[in-house]
């Protein structure tokens, strides 16, 4: 078996002994991405589960400073940030937002498409869990077709797609957007590098299975980020201004998506149909991120 | 110095160049539009230092001046009626985090139905906000607490939101003294030229605690907005010494033992001050400037002085189910008087022009049986 931690700095950004759930894969993710962002970082961090984990003042989870801000406001935040460091003579300091997918795909999203628009140089993060689950698991604009929660329960189960966040990002002609998951660290480590020394609007958008949302145990949400990358229900890639689309990791064929879907009770009263309408709907995704990775020059 | 007739909106723009603010953000919105298009005129035309940022809503405007004070940077913002409204949820926030933000705000009607007419309202629903507020009742006053503000808000550690009337002060124009930007600099220190976080020494800022922890740090934040009344004092104070223009948290003009006093707040002011120089009129004014904190002590010490017999207050706002705004503190802060003056209120919410007619009029009326407002309207 590789060595997955090779090449993973041994420096840590996040204390132990926070309060994420069991298997957080979320806690996970931004506690590798620290390592490469590094001590001259500050993060800004919206109404989230982070909202929870970066604990209770003056205790504190990351080793480097945290600004909350309302729920909306996350980009605008980060680009003042970033304007007032500048304004007060630090250039260098990178700002990173850090929100989930309700403050990203919804009550963000405004702020959001803005600050891509206006080109802010800042880093903005989007750890998807796919639902509001700080609050209890309720349903978002990135809660995928065929999921339960306490706003979509069964037999009432999402009929909507996910909402299509890179290709929203990558309309906005920003420098860089790339998707990441956990299960694949050297890839996460080398976007955010590659990102670091980018100047202006970055975008990351990582999906962070949820254990107690998605109805897995706590062991499985590494696994689980495999699967979604796998099968492709999650690719992994990059825009850069727009336009240019690399694939960052190419699965020979895809896996069947029953061996992501079957895996959780959020997908539990899903029927056989449901499951066909989501085979049809991944492959044609991926079809179509081939032919734009390949229309690449 | 130089003297130039400008807009209230033009005197906004004058302020916050000569207070060097380093991030002004801003989105239009009638009637302060001119505010931000004066101040991108200046910042193209590199007479604004700072750094410039048209937004695509009030509620990121306030987001970006959030964001720059987290860094320690000097910020303004401007804005009116439903864009205030709009930026609520950041307006409590910028006050409880204490960051220094100034705003302006020029007074407008809140719909339904949609109105651009000068209506208090606006900013005296985020009367309990926690920010510092400031009523003008010049052009000159505009510029002048812009100043102030800056100044204001960085000695106490809270915002400040100067308004003054939509259209009635934003619009018109009237002769102002431009100070010299070395005036200035002498009255307001240099905004910062060093970041307000130690990338060494990390900090957890203004995240989640509990009930015992936030009840403390409303105390602290009710201890300092109460000492903004001294601190403002001082600082009028200084003002007045350098610029020779007083702007006292409440205004007395008139005969020393004048039976009634009219009171109100902002740009209607002047109306009053020219209504009560005519011939056979022997009723003064007191104008409220300071409404946040709220000088209850000198408001006291006027009104409830035993030659004051009726007291009028004029009020271009409402609150339903209670009437004027100004009215309600006023009364308040007489509570307790073992012979306090017969307090009436004249509204003219919704923009209506205080004309010396009018106030004539609300003079000499009495209110219909059972109505304790004399509402405009029917003495028009």
């Amino acid at each position: 078996m590789k060595n997955l931690a090779a090449g993973v700095p041994h420096k840590e950004y996040l204390f132990s002994g926070h309060t994420a759930c069991p298997g957080c894969s979320a806690v996970l993710t931004i506690r590798h991405l620290t390592k490469v962002l590094g001590r001259k970082t500050v993060f800004v961090i919206t109404a989230s589960c982070f909202s929870i984990i970066a604990g209770q003042p003056p205790l504190r989870t990351f080793d480097l400073n945290v600004f909350h801000c309302p729920f909306p406001s996350s980009a605008a935040v980060g680009g003042g940030l970033k304007r007032g460091l500048i304004a007060a003579g630090d250039s260098e300091t990178q700002v990173v937002v850090l929100a989930g997918d309700g403050g990203t795909f919804d009550i963000g999203l405004q702020g959001l498409s803005a600050a891509a628009e206006r080109n802010e140089d800042i880093i903005f993060i989007c750890y998807d869990n796919e639902a509001y689950m700080n609050t209890g698991m309720q349903r978002s604009s990135a809660s995928p077709f065929g999921s339960q929660s306490n706003t979509t329960p069964a037999p009432r189960i999402k009929q909507n797609p996910k909402k299509d966040i890179m290709a929203i990002i990558a309309a906005h002609a920003v420098p860089y957007a790339a998707t990441a998951t956990i299960a694949y660290p050297r890839d996460l480590l080398a976007k955010v590098e590659k990102a670091k020394n980018i100047k202006g609007f970055r975008f990351f958008h990582l999906m962070c299975p949820c254990p107690p949302g998605w109805g897995i145990d706590s062991d499985e949400s590494v696994e689980l980020s495999r699967l979604a990358v796998e099968t492709g229900v999650f690719p992994l890639y990059e825009t850069e201004d727009g336009e240019r689309i690399t694939i960052t990791h190419r699965p020979d064929s895809l896996r069947p998506v029953e061996d992501y879907l079957l895996r959780q009770r959020r997908f539990s009263t899903m029927t056989a149909a449901d499951r066909q309408k989501v085979r049809d709907f991944v492959s044609r995704k991926w079809r179509k991120l081939l032919a734009a990775a390949e229309a690449t020059i | 110095m130089t003297e130039k007739i400008i807009t209230g909106n033009q005197a906004v723009a004058q302020g916050v160049r000569l207070s060097r603010a380093q991030v002004v953000s801003a989105y239009p919105i009638t009637p302060q539009t001119t505010v931000m298009e004066t101040l991108a005129e200046m910042w193209a035309g590199g007479e604004f230092g700072g750094d410039f940022v048209a937004v695509e809503s009030e509620y990121s405007a306030l987001g970006y001046c959030v964001g720059a004070a987290y860094a320690g940077a000097r910020a303004f913002t401007a804005t009116s009626s439903h864009g205030l409204a709009y930026m609520h949820e950041l307006i409590h926030w910028a006050a409880g985090a204490r960051l220094p933000i100034v705003m302006s705000n020029a007074n407008r009607a809140i719909g339904a139905p949609w109105c651009i007419e000068s209506d208090q309202t606006d900013s005296l629903s985020q009367r309990d906000t926690g920010w510092l507020q400031l009523y003008c009742s010049s052009v000159q006053e505009i510029l002048d607490s812009i100043i102030m503000a800056f100044r204001l808000a960085e000695t106490a550690r809270l915002p400040v939101m100067v308004n003054y009337d939509g259209f009635y002060l934003s619009h018109t124009y009237e002769a102002a003294a431009i100070p010299e930007q070395k005036e200035v600099d002498l009255f307001l220190p240099s905004p910062p030229d060093r970041p307000a976080i130690d990338l060494d020494a990390p900090e957890n800022r203004h995240g989640l605690v509990g009930s015992e922890a936030m009840h403390r740090l409303l105390s602290v934040r009710y201890q300092a907005t109460e000492a903004v009344l001294a601190i403002y004092e001082e600082i009028y104070r200084e003002f007045a010494l350098r610029f020779g223009r007083r702007w006292p948290a409440v205004e007395y003009a008139g005969p020393p033992g004048a039976q009634t006093v009219l009171v109100t707040a902002g740009g209607m002011a002047q109306t009053v001050k020219s209504f009560l120089s005519g011939p056979g009129r022997g009723e003064a004014l007191l104008r409220i400037r300071l409404f946040r904190p709220f000088p209850a002590d000198g408001i006291r010490k006027v009104l409830g002085a035993p030659h004051v017999a009726r007291v009028v207050v004029i009020d271009r706002n409402v609150s339903m189910g209670v009437g004027g705004i100004f009215a309600q503190e006023v009364k308040a802060a007489l509570q307790g008087l073992p012979k306090g003056p017969q307090v009436s209120e004249l509204n003219v919410s919704g923009g209506l022009d205080l004309s010396p007619d009018l106030l004539a009029r609300a003079l000499e009326a009495q209110r219909p049986e059972g109505e304790k407002i004399n509402w405009a309207v029917n003495l028009l």
